[in-house]
């Protein structure tokens, strides 16, 4: 078939889901290497460890489903489900949790909507928050940076940690809340953030680690946009609103709301507007509703780190905004010519 | 007419209340924490949809269509309140736990339902044993509902039994797993929808296997 014959309109053939998948994990790639300096071994166990029990999930509802087994697998969607969650969890969680998660994430976030281009909701939130209610305790112990408690569990103390074999008698001082959560509990105890700042947990604008990571997603975001994996709209407009939003209450009073820099490379803004919020199937697919999107999540993230009952909100602030992408996208829908 | 046994069968399963009209399900996802609440809650709802069968069929000859529903609701009502205060005197603790739930059963549509949908068109007989049946159907849902999320919420099965049978019930309480550290979600609500799905998925697929497998024969001469 030569190109003289064919006459416009022209459309792509758009990528394979596998080579949109292979982008997202060679951009995960940096800040999870990051995290793993920062913070030792114990995140990429959580991610492997993740990784496999979603393939292991996905082949068996596959094959109970009776649909074919060896594509969706090498689709790497699963995979990048599985990484995404793995990276939202606090280190060295224990199997269990990880196999929870992983099973809600597989059946409740994709498999009863009808497997990959379905799901309403981000399967790896779905998961993630699943975790985040039912298991408080366990899903606030987070790690300190290796450069804040000065110590460092090994390959074989973190398998140990992950499998319940270690003795956990002695490992407080390696466990404190994150930035956020401390921001969040000075300014209930109407400390100003000025004074909460100076505990060593903090860096230069973030906590100490955590905000170089951010930047890390930030690049690994910057080369998901040059390869046209993502479109710019939803990141930006996520990012700006927080910036927006924190800016205002940090003029207002700067004692008491944290800095937009701050808000943006702490938790999982980053991470969240390059690689959670973008996801396809679930994120709005006009253009100004991408917009509008990004914007939600960007306002009730703020919202929610600020007034509500969790020191981060990107995950409810996604699964909130995914309710509502079928009203945005209906309201946006581009007009064609001709119609009224 | 419809005999006794298809009353029977529609009410446990083939129309199950719960599991296929999906009536009263505020009451069902609200107090399924535990299977004592939810047998607790479904005996109530029992007694009333039988109570309230019997009289609308008893009166059904009186009554104007016109105005028929408030009347309906009059008798629903007036049961209702009746089973509280026996509860209130009998079940003191129990009654503390089912709290507003008990006097919500009158907004239950199940029971509405079945006085519109049956007993004010049929005879006073099968009106109380469309009641019983359907009342079952809602307690059996309810305690299965129950139990489910007891065990995964709290590791549990029948817990705090003596609120409604008596001290001497405490020892009913299973504890399946003593090191058991909860999943808060079975709990909170949205496992009370999780669970029904789970229970309206299995009443489904065991409908659907007859079918499958009388379908099969005629099928393979297609592939042949």
């Amino acid at each position: 078939m030569s190109d003289a014959q064919l006459s416009s309109p022209y459309l792509s053939p758009g990528k394979p889901v596998g080579a949109l998948m292979l982008q997202v994990v060679i951009a995960l790639l940096p800040g999870t290497l990051a995290y793993a300096w920062f913070f030792g071994p114990g995140v990429l166990i959580n991610i492997v460890f993740a990784v496999v029990l979603a393939l292991a999930f996905e082949a068996v509802i596959l094959k109970l489903r009776q649909r074919p087994i060896r594509p969706h697998l090498s689709d790497l969607s699963a995979v990048v489900a599985a990484w995404l969650f793995a990276l939202c969890l606090p280190m060295h969680s224990p199997w269990w949790l990880v196999a929870v998660g992983i099973g809600f994430t597989m059946i409740a976030g994709k498999h009863v909507y009808g497997g990959l281009g379905f799901n309403p909701f981000n399967p790896a939130m779905v998961g993630y928050v699943v975790l985040l209610i039912s298991f408080p305790r366990e899903m606030t112990t987070w790690f300190l940076p290796i450069e804040v408690s000065g110590q460092s569990l090994g390959l074989a103390d973190s398998l140990a940690f992950t499998f319940g074999a270690a003795d956990t008698t002695g490992w407080d001082a390696l466990t404190a809340a994150t930035p956020l959560d401390q921001i969040r509990t000075a300014v209930g105890q109407d400390i100003p953030i000025s004074e909460a700042r100076s505990a060593p947990l903090f860096g230069h604008v973030g906590g100490k680690g955590w905000e170089w990571i951010a930047l890390c997603w930030l690049l690994g975001g910057i080369w998901l946009l040059v390869t046209r994996t993502i479109r710019w709209q939803i990141p930006l407009s996520l990012l700006l609103s927080v910036v927006a939003i924190s800016a205002l209450f940090y003029g207002i009073d700067s004692e008491r709301f944290a800095s937009p820099a701050f808000h943006l490379l702490s938790g999982a803004v980053m991470i969240g507007a390059f690689f959670i919020a973008t996801d396809p199937v679930t994120a709005s697919t006009t253009d100004t509703g991408r917009l509008l999107y990004g914007a939600m999540i960007g306002l009730l993230a703020y919202v929610i780190r600020t007034w509500g009952g969790y020191p981060d909100g990107i995950a409810f602030a996604v699964l909130l905004a995914n309710m509502c992408v079928p009203l945005i996208d209906y309201y946006t829908r581009p007009r064609a010519y001709g119609e009224s | 007419m419809t005999t006794q046994a298809e009353i029977a069968r529609n009410g446990l399963w083939n129309n199950n209340v719960a599991l296929v009209q999906l009536l009263g399900l505020c009451p069902l996802l609200a107090v399924t924490s535990t299977v004592v609440n939810g047998i607790g809650l479904g005996i109530a709802t029992l007694i009333t949809l039988v109570a309230s069968n019997t009289i609308v069929s008893l009166i059904r000859g009186f009554v104007r269509s016109e105005v028929r529903l408030p009347v309906f609701v009059l008798i629903i009502a007036s049961v209702v309140t009746t089973i509280e205060l026996a509860m209130k005197a009998l079940f003191y603790d129990l009654y503390l736990v089912l709290g507003i739930f008990i006097p919500l059963i009158v907004t239950n549509c199940a029971i509405i339902g079945r006085a519109e949908g049956f007993a004010s068109r049929n005879p006073v007989g099968p009106s109380a044993l469309d009641g019983l049946m359907m009342g079952t159907g809602f307690l059996v849902v309810l305690a299965l509902l129950g139990g489910l999320r007891e065990i995964i919420g709290f590791g549990t099965l029948f817990a705090q039994a003596e609120l409604m049978f008596g001290e001497g019930a405490g020892a009913l309480t299973i504890v399946i797993n003593p090191d058991y550290g909860g999943f808060l979600l079975a709990i909170l609500p949205p496992g009370a929808f999780f669970g029904l799905a789970v229970l309206i998925m299995v009443k489904n697929w065991v409908d659907q296997r007859p079918r499958e497998q009388a379908a099969a024969p005629t099928a393979l001469p297609e592939s042949a």
